[in-house]
């Protein structure tokens, strides 16, 4: 490891040293932060989920957005639109997006996750469970 | 994917790592290689939780999973399901005794809800061998704020106004203890750390030690930059080799980044830590004893004044504060000191950290607001008392301390409370007692403790406190009179009186505190040879109900002295002259029909 001559280059380290913990901070404040949850069951990986999640969590670096935090949930039982990605806006109801790969990816970034305008293709949540 | 996004902390504190969590990690590691998730995620040893009782504790980030009671076996089982699928392994969740409810975030157990974790802040969140960890979590930025922006006076200052005080067990104010050593002028000061932690039951400083040592590094540069001192000293001892181990590989660290050594930061100021090993003395916590040992004599304690920060280690000022004191230094420059004093009570700042033991259902390290009450820390943090049991009492205070019961129940803990209700803060050892255990026998355990440790410098602690154990054996003996109380209670306070040390002066409390609050339960001994809790062997016989005694011949079968006879289907006795006591039958019958009396 490189000395710290400075406190500068304390401020330097940290910034580096940033991403060592910035997944444990995040599930500290997972309730302010925008989650994303890429349904990860056999039909979701089998349809691309986790490639899907690696794409959004670059996607998330490229264009700088702090405040979001990736996780995975099980099945969801939307077989005919996987790889699906539940999105939950702080405060806000959870929005499921099907299909999402490719270009779904940037669009749903454009709009839903930096404005919280809906795009086509969600999938309408019709069930309850029991935590409803 | 190159992307990290899931980190699994295992527990590596000692208390879980003697439950296999090094294994688990190794059974996770591997698994998750397995399935080629190596790259995005990241298995990590955490310092300690805390919730002890149910360890190893493995967490999961950022879906903040908290599984308990984890067993290597289980790795294979939370990659395929937790890591791979995204399905939580619902067995290996807590399951809150009260709705028995899974849970699966810790902030919603009732464990943690009333807890505030700034001395433990790291603890169980951070890899403490990896500097660049601490470093993220605004690691060495007080000292960096203290060095740039503050003089040395400032920092006292600053200390001074945050209101902390010393968590080894006095309770004196840190800031005015750094005040002291800074006023005296010498070539070489020194920054001493006592990690000396000795009281039965208490291991705060081994977790903060071993779950984030940085932190103490970085406090006592810090301290050394207030009072003057470019030398730190860690006495540690030797029995917390993982605790000497984490540390030692962070000063280590510390030096190779430059955060310890001549010149910090481009500053002027340099500072050094070097540690020495103690043997275990509980003495040698008394700072004098302490740094008598440093200095390779004998741990015995000398008279005050001159104190340590006049005349200390080689004769140079120095200031001793215990691993928790310096735990929460960081934290007052980081947020501020009018920050810490705004959480606690009028004259106790900050939090303490209590090692919960005993007959409690959750046993572990407890961090709490000064303030709290221990019905809160028992009752709610602690999920009360095990087996359904009745509250008798809590020691506090370690042998040094006292038992509270149920009368103080709602009182808020703080220093000068506890010290009120006849016992005190010590180093935050907190053992739960219920209607089984025996008030004799508790005082017993506490003086047999100070009566091996005694250095035996001085007559009172070293004969008056045998003498007073004598006392004690021959009352749950069931030989001693009336007449014998009289003369523990005058013996008790003539040693507290003319004891030269810490360790003299309060040995008596847990015999007075016990006289106070439980004299029925003495005079029961002594009057009517009787144990109430029937823990006292000598006062206590097993005995066999003919009226539930079906013959059954299986506690005769167990008796190691072979007491009890009878025929088959009849009922059996024991003979009393034979009979060691030793509970055998009792644990044998299935009927009921042996009991103590």
């Amino acid at each position: 490891m490189d000395k710290v001559k400075s406190l500068d280059d304390l401020r330097k380290m940290k910034a580096a040293m940033q991403n060592a913990t910035e997944l444990r901070e995040k599930g500290q404040n997972i309730d302010k932060l925008i989650e994303v949850k890429v349904s990860m069951a056999t039909c979701g990986i089998a349809a691309g989920a986790r490639e899907t999640m690696a794409a959004m969590m670059d996607e998330a670096t490229k264009r700088g957005i702090k405040n979001i935090v990736f996780t995975q949930s099980g099945c969801m039982g939307y077989c005919h639109s996987e790889p699906t990605v539940t999105i939950v806006r702080p405060g806000e109801e959870p929005v499921t997006f099907g299909e999402v790969k490719g270009k779904r990816i940037t669009e749903i970034f454009d709009s839903y996750i930096l404005k919280g305008e809906l795009v086509d293709g969600i999938i309408p949540l019709s069930s309850k469970s029991i935590h409803d | 994917m190159a992307n990290v996004r899931m980190h699994v902390l295992v527990c590596g504190g000692t208390g879980c790592t003697s439950s296999r969590s090094l294994e688990i990690v190794d059974a996770l590691r591997a698994e998750i290689k397995a399935q080629g998730l190596a790259e995005e995620v990241k298995v990590v040893i955490a310092g300690c939780f805390g919730f002890c009782e149910k360890g190893p504790i493995v967490k999961i980030s950022p879906d903040n999973t908290f599984y308990v009671q984890v067993t290597p076996e289980d790795a294979k089982e939370i990659v395929a399901e937790h890591i791979v699928k995204g399905r939580k392994v619902s067995r290996l969740l807590y399951v809150d005794p009260k709705t028995t409810e899974h849970i699966s975030d810790s902030k919603h157990m009732d464990f943690y809800k009333k807890q505030l974790r700034i001395a433990l802040r790291n603890c169980g969140f951070l890899d403490p061998e990896n500097i660049g960890e601490y470093i993220a979590r605004d690691g060495y930025m007080a000292l960096g704020k203290a060095l740039f922006e503050m003089t040395p006076k400032e920092v006292v200052d600053e200390v001074k106004k945050s209101g902390l005080r010393g968590r080894g067990g006095g309770g004196f104010p840190t800031g005015l203890k750094w005040e002291i050593a800074a006023s005296y002028k010498a070539d070489q000061k020194y920054v001493i750390c006592n990690a000396d932690e000795g009281d039965p039951g208490a291991f705060m400083d081994r977790s903060v030690l071993e779950g984030d040592p940085h932190s103490i590094i970085e406090a006592m540069a810090i301290c050394g930059y207030a009072i003057g001192a470019s030398k730190g000293v860690v006495y540690i001892r030797a029995e917390y080799p993982l605790a000497v181990e984490r540390l030692q590989k962070a000063i280590v660290a510390a030096r190779e980044t430059g955060l310890l050594g001549n010149n910090i930061l481009g500053s002027d100021f340099s500072f050094d830590i070097d540690m020495y090993y103690g043997a275990g003395a509980f003495v040698c916590g008394e700072e004098t004893a302490l740094i008598r040992s440093l200095q390779s004599e004998r741990g015995e304690p000398t008279s005050k004044p001159p104190f340590p920060a006049e005349s200390g280690f080689w004769g140079k000022p120095s200031n001793v504060n215990n691993v928790e004191t310096f735990a929460n230094i960081p934290v007052i420059f980081l947020k501020g000191a009018e920050w810490f004093a705004s959480i606690g009570t009028a004259k106790s700042k900050g939090t303490k950290v209590f090692a919960l033991a005993g007959k409690v259902n959750n046993v572990g390290l407890v961090e709490v607001p000064m303030g709290t009450t221990l019905r809160e820390v028992i009752f709610d943090i602690g999920g009360g008392i095990r087996n359904g049991k009745k509250f008798k009492a809590a020691q506090t205070g370690g042998p040094s301390g006292g038992c509270l019961t149920e009368k103080f129940l709602d009182t808020p803990i703080d220093y000068d409370n506890l010290i009120a209700a006849g016992s005190m803060m010590g180093s935050g050892g907190m053992i739960v007692l219920d209607e089984d255990d025996c008030m004799v026998n508790v005082a017993k355990f506490y003086l047999g403790f100070t009566v091996e440790e005694s250095c035996g410098k001085c007559t009172p602690c070293r004969v008056g406190n045998k003498r007073m154990l004598e006392m004690l054996e021959k009352i749950s003996e069931g030989k001693a009179t009336e007449k014998d109380l009289g003369r523990l209670r005058e013996l008790a306070s003539i040693i507290k009186d003319t004891s030269l040390c810490g360790l003299g002066q309060t040995a008596p409390n847990p015999v007075l505190s016990t006289l106070d609050n439980f004299y029925d339960e003495y005079l029961a001994h002594v009057r009517d040879k009787r144990c109430p809790a029937g823990k006292c062997k000598s006062l206590m016989q097993y005995v066999i109900d003919p009226a539930k005694c079906k013959g059954c011949t299986m506690c005769a079968k167990v008796c190691p002295a072979g007491a009890i006879s009878g025929k088959v289907k009849e009922p059996h006795v024991i003979n009393q002259d034979k009979c060691v006591k030793c509970g055998a039958c009792f644990a044998t019958c299935k009927f009921g029909a042996i009991s103590k009396r």
